[in-house]
């Protein structure tokens, strides 16, 4: 092969050879793409383009916004809003949750799934309602798949976990393009339009809280919640990353999360840490909470405790 | 420069030069490419839900092969080091192509991370200045500078030197030894960052261990070599480049101390995984007995001990100064670590999850035609560039005056 004759000899290879092998060439690598034919025509230019979330102008962010309303139209046949919901100031989100009460319904983990427009097909949840043996805080005998009759049964209790939205957070801390961040109001958030699906973040989370859209998120065209915003429940594209995010377009606007409205048994509590008067501060004050794996350091902003109901 | 334009239009017309089994090789491996390529369309037009991969196991076959080619393509240091430090002539004659095999082998890497990319379209927001590039703090980030680094001082070192070949030029030290001696540092560099994606996650007690860095240093330098002997072989059995015993025999030594204390890393690790006995070892625990009826590595993890260990016991034993020999405990050292530290290593990260889900991961049909292309693309663009450095060494090919 490596014989100076055959290196005389390159000028001398016919045209046809070289055109055959150019043509087997390309047309092979067409035929490889093919599949590509299907989503071609998804692809957006200007949403290719689209600047990370920080660096939108009011203005830009006004057309982002459009764009998103008429791509939703498109794809799911059903008129939305999307807005850019900003935080309030003097307010630091926390959530407490009491272990004493919880029945284990999992009602919060499905009116947080149609609240926030998770994906139905294939399906994905921002909560997971852990049933745990009692006697201790072991998760690796908590059972995620249990379908009783009827909750709760008497030998376990329950206990749901979501994003802690964590002072120090390991998944910030992953992203190599910075397309997650932790917002003034201590909501940790994904700009849709900016992750590139690498999941370090996904295996940075020490609680499990983060979810990737393995295909486009399939949602039933009436059961859509058209009031969004931009960094929490607007739909999403598939092969990001999302997350709870305390319902941020409802909570900084002064409503409770989904999760806390539907819960049948007020075991959860939440609200601005920095307002003294708020519950989740008196609770925090006058409650015995635990956090979560305290020892990863992360700095939860969600706390546990335990209180039989009087 | 005209003269450099020249050089790759000559290059370019020869990689497609060679005999019927040049042919053939070269055919197979484009077919395979093309069938990966095909595989990771249909990947991109349904998303990743075509692999194995879910939100427990969220990392598989492609972050595995990943880690384990970052390993080998910092190996060809083990080459570079005798060659240029301790200035031994056998490898000396052969440095370039350990040089030429780390440019595909991250190159492979590349590929390897670019396919487990849920949105590959954005990667524009990687780029320093035009997008948002989260250096120092990322991990991800340190990686894929250094994984950029190594393969540009590669590519500058090898081009540089078949270019002055070509040239019939002497190769001036001052454009390529403080490259060299920075390529050594580099090379080590790559696979710690690699190590420390995995270690600096606190949640994931199974990654979290100060040993893996040191481990995957180890371990790449056994497989990584390993594959250098095979394919120095195939080259000169196929080539008129006659690589050296001396230069195989060399890195054999090499190669046994590495596998050693691989086994003794590995082996510290067990003890503190397993003597202690806290919640911590559940992940171990999966890899190596399974766990709650889950078992899908067991098998795998043992199999890749017995042949880490038949490895080991030949590499330092007299047997393995025949080839057969020394052959047979390469090609089981490549696939006992590739097995150790792929799947071994990236799935049990995730098994049980931070709740304590179990989920096993397996990859599917579509992910591993996508590995096989990854690999063919590898192989074709060594093949290339070995097709044109070795007349260009061998003195066929010199500038046309």
């Amino acid at each position: 092969m490596s014989d100076s004759n055959d290196l005389i000899q390159i000028g001398r290879r016919s045209f046809l050879k070289n055109a055959s092998v150019a043509v087997a060439g390309v047309s092979g690598t067409v035929a490889a793409l093919s599949p590509l034919k299907e989503v071609v025509g998804d692809f957006d230019v200007e949403s290719w383009l689209q600047q990370h979330y920080h660096e939108l102008s009011e203005d830009e962010m006004k057309d982002v916004l459009a764009r998103l309303e008429a791509e939703a139209k498109e794809t799911y046949g059903t008129d939305i809003k999307v807005r850019d919901v900003k935080p309030k100031e003097d307010t630091k989100f926390a959530y407490a949750l009491n272990l004493g009460v919880c029945v284990g319904c999992r009602k919060c983990a499905y009116a947080c799934e149609k609240e926030n427009n998770v994906s139905r097909s294939p399906g994905m949840q921002y909560i997971r309602v852990l049933e745990m043996e009692k006697g201790g805080v072991n998760l690796e005998t908590a059972n995620h798949q249990y379908e009783p009759e009827t909750v709760p049964k008497p030998d376990k209790y329950y206990m749901p976990v979501q994003c802690h939205q964590c002072d120090k957070p390991s998944c910030v801390k992953a992203c190599p393009v910075n397309a997650t961040w932790k917002e003034p109001d201590g909501i940790v958030v994904v700009d849709y339009n900016w992750c590139i699906g690498c999941r370090y973040c996904e295996a940075a989370c020490p609680y499990w809280a983060r979810r990737f859209n393995f295909e486009k998120p399939q949602l039933p065209k009436e059961e859509i919640n058209p009031n969004t915003s931009y960094l929490s429940n607007r739909p999403r594209p598939v092969g990001v990353m999302e997350k709870c995010t305390f319902c941020l377009h409802r909570t900084r606007e002064g409503k409770y999360p989904a999760c806390l409205e539907v819960c049948p048994t007020g075991a959860r509590v939440f609200g601005n840490l920095l307002d003294p008067k708020s519950e989740i501060r008196y609770v925090l004050q006058h409650k015995r909470v635990f956090v979560l794996k305290e020892e990863v350091g992360t700095v939860p902003n969600f706390f546990y405790f335990f209180e039989a109901q009087s | 420069m005209k003269d450099y334009f020249a050089f790759l239009g000559r290059a370019f017309k020869l990689s497609f030069v060679g005999d019927w089994r040049y042919y053939a090789w070269m055919s197979f491996l484009t077919i395979v490419a093309l069938i990966g390529l095909n595989a990771w369309a249909t990947q991109l037009a349904q998303g990743l839900s075509t692999t194995g991969m879910t939100d427990q196991v969220s990392w598989g076959a492609y972050i595995a092969n990943f880690t384990y080619f970052v390993g080998i393509a910092a190996a060809a240091v083990m080459l570079v080091i005798p060659a240029y430090l301790y200035k031994t002539e056998p490898l000396k004659k052969v440095v370039i192509f350990g040089e030429l095999l780390a440019v595909a082998v991250i190159i492979v890497c590349l590929a390897f991370v670019t396919v487990d990319l849920g949105r590959p379209d954005r990667f524009w927001h990687m780029i320093p200045l035009i997008g948002k590039f989260n250096w120092p703090i990322s991990m991800l980030s340190w990686d894929v500078v250094a994984l950029a680094g190594y393969l540009l001082l590669n590519m500058h070192i090898a081009g540089y030197l078949i270019y002055k070949l070509y040239l019939g030029e002497e190769p001036n030290p001052r454009w390529y030894k403080p490259f060299v001696f920075t390529s050594i540092a580099w090379a080590i560099s790559i696979h710690t960052v690699t190590a420390f994606l995995y270690v600096g996650l606190g949640g994931r007690s199974f990654w979290h261990s100060a040993i893996i860095a040191p481990r995957f240093l180890a371990s790449a330098f056994a497989a990584g070599p390993s594959l250098i002997i095979l394919t120095f072989q195939i080259i000169r059995y196929f080539t008129k480049l006659k690589v050296a015993d001396e230069a195989l025999l060399l890195l054999r030594r090499i190669i046994a101390v590495a596998m050693v204390i691989n086994l003794f890393l590995l082996f510290s690790e067990l003890f503190a995984e397993f003597y202690p006995h806290t919640y911590h070892v559940a992940a171990a625990e999966y890899l190596w007995f399974g766990l709650n009826g889950a078992n899908k590595l067991v098998l795998w993890i043992w199999l890749a001990v017995f042949m880490n260990v038949a490895a080991t016991v030949i590499f330092v034993s007299k047997r393995s100064h025949s080839l057969p020999w020394l052959n047979a405990a390469c090609v089981l050292a490549i696939v006992g670590i590739w097995i150790e530290k792929g799947m071994g290593l990236i799935v049990p990260g995730f098994v049980p999850t931070p709740l304590g889900e179990v989920v096993e991961y397996a990859p599917t049909f579509n992910e591993t035609l996508v590995c096989l292309g990854i690999l063919a693309l590898g192989a074709l663009l060594y093949t290339i560039m070995i097709r044109v450095a070795i007349p260009v060494v061998l003195g066929g090919l010199r500038r046309e005056v």
